[in-house]
C-alpha cells in the first residue's frame, strides 16, 4: 500500500522476479525444442500436454509481470478486482466459444477438403 | 471502502483532484483501464487466431519450420532461438524499466535517467529485431509451389528434409522480366516475380529423380507434414498454378495464407505498440532530464508508462506462446 511514500528499494525483489522469467522462458525454449514424444503426441483436454504446460507457464510470467513489474500487488484490492477479474473472465470467455466455434467448423469442413488427386 | 464518487471539482481535476478512488491517481487508474482495454483488443485478435488455427487444424503451417533463421548463422536450422532471443530483450528492458520506477520513487534522477535510456534501447534493439523476422518472413527460405485450389505443395529430398528450388530448378533462361514503370507505360507495374517459372520447377522435378513433394496435411500420429511418393507426385503437380517465394498477404509459400495474415497483423499490432512505447519514453526521458518530475516531486509519470512498457511485454509473452510455441 502507498508505494509512493516508501523510500524503500526493491531491486533484490525486482532481480529476483527477472530470475524467474527467465528461469520460465528457458524452459518453454529448450520443451519447444525438444517435443519429447510423450508430451508432444499424447492427447489431454483437446490438446497436447506438451501446449498445456505452455500455457500455464505463460500465465505464471504473466502473473509475475502484472504483480511485481506492474505493482499490481501494491494496489488496494478493489481496483486490482475491476482490473484482473474483468480481464480473466471476459478473456476466458472469449477464447472458450472461439475455440469451440473453430473445432466444430473444422469438423464440418475437414472431411470436404481434397488431399487425394 | 472510500466512497468513489467525485463529489469535489477544482481547479486540479485534470491533476488527479483530490478524491483518489480506488486508492490510485486519476493518470494511474485510466492507464490501467486502458491496459484493461487494450488486453481486450488484444485477446480478440489472439482469439480469431486460435479460431482459424482450430478450424484448419490438420494444415496449420508448423512455426519450428518457419521461424529458422539467425544472425550470422545462415544457412543453419535454429528454431526458436531467435524469438527466445527477442523474449530476453522485452523481458531485460522490462526490468530496467522497473528499476528506473523503483529509482523514481527514491528520487533519484541519475539513476532513472541511467535506466530510462537502457529502456528505451532495449525497446529499439527489440524493433530491429522483429523487422529482421519480418524480413525472413517475407524473403521466405524454401519456395514452394501452389495449386489451383490453393494448396501449398513444397519439395522434399530423399531424406525428407526441405529443398531450394534453386537446388533442382533448372533456369531456362526464357524468363520474362519483371514490369516497371520506367520500362513500360507509365502507370503499369506489377509485384516481383517469383525466381522461377513453373515449367522451370517442373523441369528441375523431373530431371532429380529423388525429390518428391510434401502436403500441408499434417500426420496426426507424428504432427509433421504428409510427405507424398514420388510416384503419385505428378497427380498433384499437375494443378501447379504459381511458384510462391516468401510471404505476404496472398500467398505463403509455408501453407495457409491466413497464418501470415495473423503474423503480420498480430505482430505488426504489437510492434506498433512498441513502437509508440519507445516514443513515449523518449518523451518522458527528455522530461526526467529537464528536471520536469523533481520539481513536480514526484515520478509517478515514470510509473504509468511504466505499466504500458509492461504491458507491452506482457502481450509478448502470450504472442511468443500463441505463435511460436503452441
Amino acid at each position: 500500500m502507498a508505494h509512493a511514500q516508501e523510500h524503500t528499494s526493491h531491486t533484490g525483489l525486482i532481480w529476483k522476479v527477472f530470475g524467474i522469467l527467465s528461469v520460465i522462458t528457458i524452459v518453454e525454449v529448450i520443451l519447444g525444442i525438444a517435443k519429447p514424444d510423450a508430451l508432444h503426441l499424447t492427447k489431454i483436454l483437446g490438446t497436447s500436454p506438451l501446449n498445456i504446460i505452455f500455457l500455464v507457464l505463460t500465465l505464471v510470467k504473466a502473473y509475475y509481470i502484472t504483480w511485481f513489474f506492474m505493482h499490481m500487488a501494491d494496489e488496494t484490492k478493489s481496483l486490482r478486482r475491476a482490473v484482473v477479474w474483468t480481464a480473466v473472465f471476459l478473456i476466458m470467455y472469449l477464447a472458450t466459444l472461439l475455440l469451440i466455434e473453430g473445432s466444430y467448423i473444422n469438423g464440418v469442413l475437414a472431411p470436404l477438403v481434397k488431399w487425394n488427386y | 471502502m472510500e466512497a468513489t464518487v467525485a463529489t469535489e471539482t477544482n481547479e486540479k481535476t485534470w491533476n488527479g483532484g483530490t478524491n483518489r478512488p480506488l486508492g490510485a491517481s486519476y493518470g494511474k487508474m485510466m492507464m490501467w483501464f486502458f491496459i484493461l482495454s487494450d488486453a481486450l483488443t488484444f485477446s480478440g485478435f489472439l482469439g480469431a487466431y486460435g479460431l482459424m488455427r482450430f478450424k484448419f487444424i490438420e494444415s496449420w503451417p508448423i512455426a519450428d519450420e518457419v521461424f529458422t533463421h539467425f544472425p550470422f548463422l545462415h544457412g543453419l536450422h535454429a528454431p526458436m532461438y531467435y524469438v527466445a532471443l527477442m523474449t530476453f530483450i522485452l523481458i531485460f528492458s522490462s526490468v530496467t524499466m522497473v528499476l528506473a520506477v523503483d529509482a523514481g520513487h527514491q528520487m533519484k534522477k541519475g539513476k532513472v535517467t541511467f535506466y530510462m535510456l537502457l529502456t528505451i534501447i532495449g525497446g529499439l534493439i527489440f524493433l530491429g529485431s522483429q523487422a529482421w523476422e519480418w524480413k525472413n518472413f517475407i524473403g521466405g527460405s524454401y519456395g514452394a509451389v501452389e495449386l489451383n485450389d490453393g494448396k501449398i505443395i513444397q519439395f522434399v529430398d530423399a531424406s525428407g528434409h526441405q529443398i531450394e528450388l534453386e537446388k533442382f530448378a533448372i533456369s531456362s533462361h526464357s524468363e520474362r522480366t519483371k514490369l516497371t514503370r520506367d520500362k513500360g507505360v507509365w502507370f503499369m507495374s506489377e509485384s516481383s516475380l517469383p525466381p522461377f517459372s513453373v515449367d522451370e520447377v517442373m523441369a528441375g522435378f523431373k530431371a532429380n529423380t529423388d525429390i518428391t513433394i510434401r502436403l500441408e496435411k499434417i500426420d496426426p500420429a507424428t504432427k509433421t507434414k504428409t510427405i507424398v511418393p514420388r510416384a503419385e507426385a505428378m497427380t498433384y503437380l499437375n494443378e501447379i498454378k504459381t511458384v510462391v517465394k516468401g510471404a505476404n498477404l496472398q500467398v505463403n509459400e509455408y501453407g495457409k495464407p491466413l497464418f501470415a495474415d495473423f503474423f503480420f497483423f498480430i505482430t505488426g499490432f504489437h510492434g506498433f505498440h512498441v513502437f509508440s512505447g519507445v516514443i513515449i519514453n523518449i518523451i518522458i526521458f527528455f522530461n526526467v532530464i529537464l528536471g520536469t518530475y523533481e520539481r513536480r516531486g514526484h515520478y509517478e509519470m515514470v510509473e504509468k508508462v511504466g505499466l504500458y512498457w509492461h504491458f507491452v511485454d506482457l502481450v509478448w509473452v502470450f504472442v511468443f506462446t500463441f505463435f511460436y510455441l503452441v
